[in-house]
């Protein structure tokens, strides 16, 4: 009935193995790492900066809709009101033209693999 | 605590309630969607029912130009002679087998020796389109074309077991590395989706035409709107005896043979 010691040592040992990658990263000085994008700055998005960031795949999802399955190809923005051809290719990859350096950077980090790249072309890949 | 009646009838409420808040939220197609307004491309080409004229008396027989720019333009895979893996949007294929219907034993030498162009007919009732569980493929009410939102596509081929002309491919392997050069304005497809010819339907919202239409050096491909009388298809209909492929069926194929 005095196995205190024992269980709080037990508890110690697995907790340091169960938090090994937070402390190993914290010792390596990694753990503040960022996923960095490369926005290159040719003024604004489609949307606001704020939008795209949270948002960006609810408009894909309304842009492959209404291209494939409405014909309609033109999207007005909310902001200045210009109109942008809805192409992942052309228009979002026309302006980030360098797909690892820009979309990769979060979906790896955060873990997420959305499937557009296994039928939409990145044309630096494919060189 | 005991689960009453009235218990029961207050969560059956609920559940109907969140199943017609549910239907709403689906009848709201823009619901979570991007905030800017949609419109088509002004300088896009419309019709109200397209059409083809394919020219068998112009057609050559060992010309693929309209193929070659077909696949090249929408990334369609070539696997050579592995017949089993084989993914197709227009090619040719002998007569006989072309029009079964045509019973005649014996047929001018031109034609029953020849192989014919065939593609999708974009049937103006097509079945593919009635079995599609996902509503993957479907007949735009706008302008006839039978589309393929391979997005949606989930592979169960029942489309194809439809189709009575065998104008659909299934992608049994990655399509990319048979793809020789790689067009990126097009997509490619992955395993797992049927594709098929789309009448250019992104060509046409660009304003322009067909592609195999435009690569046929000797007009042998006439495309057009059926609803408007001086088109060139409804000219060359006037003025030329046609066939279709299997109009027995009831489909309504919407590419017609000048023979
Ligand atoms: S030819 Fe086949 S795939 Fe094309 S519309 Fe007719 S039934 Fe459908
Ligand atoms: S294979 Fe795709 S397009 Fe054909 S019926 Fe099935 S889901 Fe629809
Ligand atoms: S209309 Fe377009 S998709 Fe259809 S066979 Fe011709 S080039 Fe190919």
């Amino acid at each position: 009935m005095h196995d205190g010691g024992k269980i709080m040592g037990g508890l110690a040992v697995f907790f340091a193995l169960l938090l090994f990658p937070v402390w190993n990263n914290l010792a390596q000085g990694k753990a503040d790492y960022r996923p960095n994008p490369q926005i290159l700055p040719k003024g604004n998005c489609v949307e606001s900066r704020e939008y795209m960031l949270s948002s960006h795949m609810d408009l894909l999802n309304t842009w492959r809709d209404q291209v494939v399955r409405q014909d309609k190809r033109i999207y007005v923005s909310t902001l200045d009101g210009k109109e942008h051809l809805m192409s992942l290719s052309k228009t979002c990859l026309g302006c980030h033209t360098n797909k690892a350096e820009f979309c990769d950077q979060c979906h790896t980090y955060m873990n997420v693999a959305p499937y557009c790249w296994d039928c939409h072309v990145d044309p630096q890949a494919n060189k | 605590m005991s689960f009453n009646r009235r218990d029961f009838l207050k969560l059956t409420g609920l559940g109907a309630v969140s199943a017609v808040a549910a239907r709403a939220a689906a009848a709201f197609p823009f619901f979570g969607g991007a905030p800017g307004a949609v419109k088509a491309e002004t300088n896009a080409k419309t019709a109200k029912r397209w059409a083809m004229v394919v020219d068998l008396t112009k057609c050559k027989e060992n010309c693929t130009d309209c193929i070659d720019a077909c696949h090249t333009t929408h990334n369609v895979p070539d696997f050579g002679d592995d017949k089993r893996h084989e993914v197709k949007w227009i090619w040719k294929e002998p007569y006989k087998q072309s029009f079964p219907d045509q019973e005649n034993e014996f047929l001018k030498d031109d034609l029953s020796e020849r192989r014919v162009l065939v593609f999708c007919n974009h049937c103006q009732n097509p079945p593919c389109t009635r079995v599609c569980p996902t509503r993957a493929t479907w007949k735009r009410p706008e302008d006839g074309i039978v589309m393929m939102d391979w997005h949606r596509c989930i592979g169960c081929r029942y489309c194809m077991a439809a189709c009575p002309y065998g104008s659909r491919s299934f992608n049994w392997l990655d399509p990319r590395p048979h793809i020789k050069t790689i067009t990126p304005d097009y997509p490619t497809r992955t395993r797992g989706v049927v594709e098929k010819c789309n009448f250019c339907d992104s060509r046409l919202a660009q304003g322009q035409m067909p592609a195999c239409v435009e690569a046929c050096k000797d007009r042998a491909l006439i495309f057009g709107d059926l609803e408007a009388p001086d088109s060139p298809v409804r000219q060359i209909l006037r003025e030329r005896f046609s066939i279709r492929r299997k109009p027995e069926l009831g489909t309504q194929p919407q590419v017609y043979y000048v023979v």
